[in-house]
């Protein structure tokens, strides 16, 4: 692939206080990938977003989006994020679907700029994206777990972004929307061409639904197609990431085989 | 009350001053309520006071400075005293709402002092903690419906921001919102606010109208708009008939005016309980 990748990460460190909650991570995603980070509670993968993500920034290291320094880099829009955080919000928060979905487009306005009738026929065309327009009118804090999330990403959708990065977005979803979920995701990967980074915990069912995998705990274990991970025995899994995430992996396929 | 209203010019400017606060302070109550920053407007208030006594003091020690009007002063407290808690909230970041009862108790304690030092209560300083139908003067009118423009203004131009800012600040921050100038840009305004309103509410029940109208709204409301045109409307409703009721009983209108909120804010809680308890009976049977 000649392409530069649209998020690139070199050798980056980072730590709390005195202690390294992230270290010699090298990652690339490339368009039009699915990647799935997974790792166990506390392997530095929400902090690794918040590193792309500027929140951050790293001890050692670079990291680069779209092919620029993320110090310099300005072009925000081409980002979306849905946060875990966005299943705590306040649910009491008096706003409609379509005021929420509709602030995700601060990003690509400028200031002073005010909302018109362009800017609606986007809002519908993002709920339609997720299958969410009939509840536009809805308080979100009616919504279920499940319809928030989707909702969440109408807003990263709504700035037409090359790139979505989900953190923990299943949390606080009932499993029986998390498969609908995936399958959402799935979709606007394969026909928007849109680039996905989700992280997760839940190692088995992103495994079946990304292009990519790449494991991390501190670094990053493992990294590559779905496949090749598939194909890795147990053996090999637990000298690569320890003994916690094989744990993790091996219960998953007893409790669905 | 209302052909009095075309007669005393004081009547004239406590009506429009109210007005315009009933309008202003609960536009600014709504971001104020979600933000969970309810009791920034408390601490702010009370500083406010310290600035009018302060002012007080002067005006009473120093021979050359007669006249002054308190409100400045006030103004000039209340702004100071935001910057304050801001400042205070970035010291304790695991415990910002430590800024506010630091800021307020503080605020008292100097105001005491300075109170006790220009000779204690008088009356103008009890109109300036009840409010008072006859203190405004057509200056102060005129700061108010300066102050009222402008921040109409500023949350008209930077709603998204503003909005986006208090559901989401994470959100707000990735998408390239400069979270601290709006924020810093907000509490000026809410500060401003107070100061213009004290003279019509009186400083100790300012806070009021800035939450009462929201917390009525909010039982009512779906949209973030709603809550902000039922807001204001309550607000508006609370100060004509505080104000009306005010002039009729011979009381601070500060009372009458947090008083008929309170009793909307019951009717609005009221009205969502019987709504919802058709609702459970229409699905039962």
């Amino acid at each position: 692939m000649v392409q530069e990748p649209l998020i690139e990460l070199e050798d980056v460190a980072f730590k709390y206080d005195k202690e390294w909650v992230v270290e010699h991570v090298n990652l690339a995603i490339h368009k039009g990938q699915f990647l799935g980070l997974v790792g166990p509670n506390g392997s530095g993968k929400s902090t690794l977003i918040k590193l792309m993500l500027g929140l951050e920034k790293p001890n050692k290291g670079h990291i680069r989006l779209f092919g620029k320094s993320v110090k310099k880099f300005n072009m925000w829009q081409e980002i979306g994020f849905v946060s875990q955080k966005a299943n705590s919000f306040n649910s009491g928060f008096p706003a409609t679907v379509y005021e929420v979905v509709r602030s995700g487009l601060v990003s690509r306005m400028s200031i002073f700029q005010l909302f018109n009738q362009k800017h609606k026929e986007k809002v519908y065309e993002a709920l339609k994206e997720v299958e969410m327009e009939e509840y536009a009118h809805y308080s979100i804090g009616e919504l279920s777990g499940g319809q928030q999330q989707r909702v969440f990403i109408a807003r990263a959708l709504v700035s037409d972004p090359s790139l979505i990065i989900l953190d923990e977005p299943t949390v606080g979803v009932d499993s029986e929307h998390v498969t609908a979920f995936y399958d959402l995701l799935g979709k606007l990967n394969r026909e928007r061409d849109l680039t996905l980074l989700m992280v997760t915990h839940d190692i088995g069912t992103i495994t079946s639904h990304a292009t990519h995998v790449a494991c991390m705990n501190k670094s990053v274990h493992f990294h590559g197609s779905s496949e090749d991970y598939h194909d890795m025995t147990d053996e090999e899994m637990s000298e690569m990431y320890g003994h916690s995430i094989h744990q993790l992996s091996h219960n998953h396929e007893v409790t669905h085989s | 009350m209302i052909d009095a209203l075309f007669e005393y010019e004081f009547l004239q400017n406590a009506v429009i001053t109210g007005l315009l606060i009933g309008l202003v302070a609960p536009l600014l109550g709504v971001f104020i309520v979600v933000r969970r920053l309810s009791l920034i407007a408390d601490a702010l208030s009370h500083i406010t006071l310290t600035g009018i006594a302060a002012s007080l003091l002067i005006e009473k020690r120093v021979s050359a400075v007669n006249d002054w009007n308190p409100m400045y002063m006030g103004m000039a407290f209340s702004v100071i005293g935001a910057v304050f808690i801001e400042k205070l909230r970035k010291v304790y970041k695991h415990y910002e709402e430590l800024a506010i009862p630091i800021m307020l108790s503080g605020g008292i304690g100097l105001g005491v002092i300075l109170i006790s030092l220009a000779d204690g209560f008088n009356t103008d300083l009890f109109s300036y903690l009840f409010g008072s139908v006859t203190a405004v003067s057509r200056d102060n009118v005129w700061v108010v419906v300066i102050i009222t423009t402008l921040v109409v203004l500023i949350v008209m131009l930077f709603y998204k921001e503003l909005f986006v800012l208090s559901f989401d600040e994470e959100h707000a921050t990735i998408a390239g919102v400069n979270a601290k100038t709006i924020h810093f840009l907000f509490i000026v305004m809410v500060a401003l606010v107070i100061a213009s309103a004290m003279q019509v509410v009186g400083i100790l029940l300012v806070s009021a109208l800035m939450t009462l109208p929201v917390a009525a709204a909010l039982r009512m409301s779906v949209s973030f708009k709603q809550t902000i045109g039922l807001s204001v409307l309550f607000g508006e409703v609370a100060v004509v008939t505080g104000l009306f009721s005010a002039y009729q009983l011979d009381v601070p209108p500060g009372g009458t005016i947090v008083m008929s909120a309170v009793v909307i804010l019951l009717l609005s809680i009221l009205y969502r309980r019987l709504r919802s308890e058709e609702w459970w009976k229409g699905e039962t049977s």
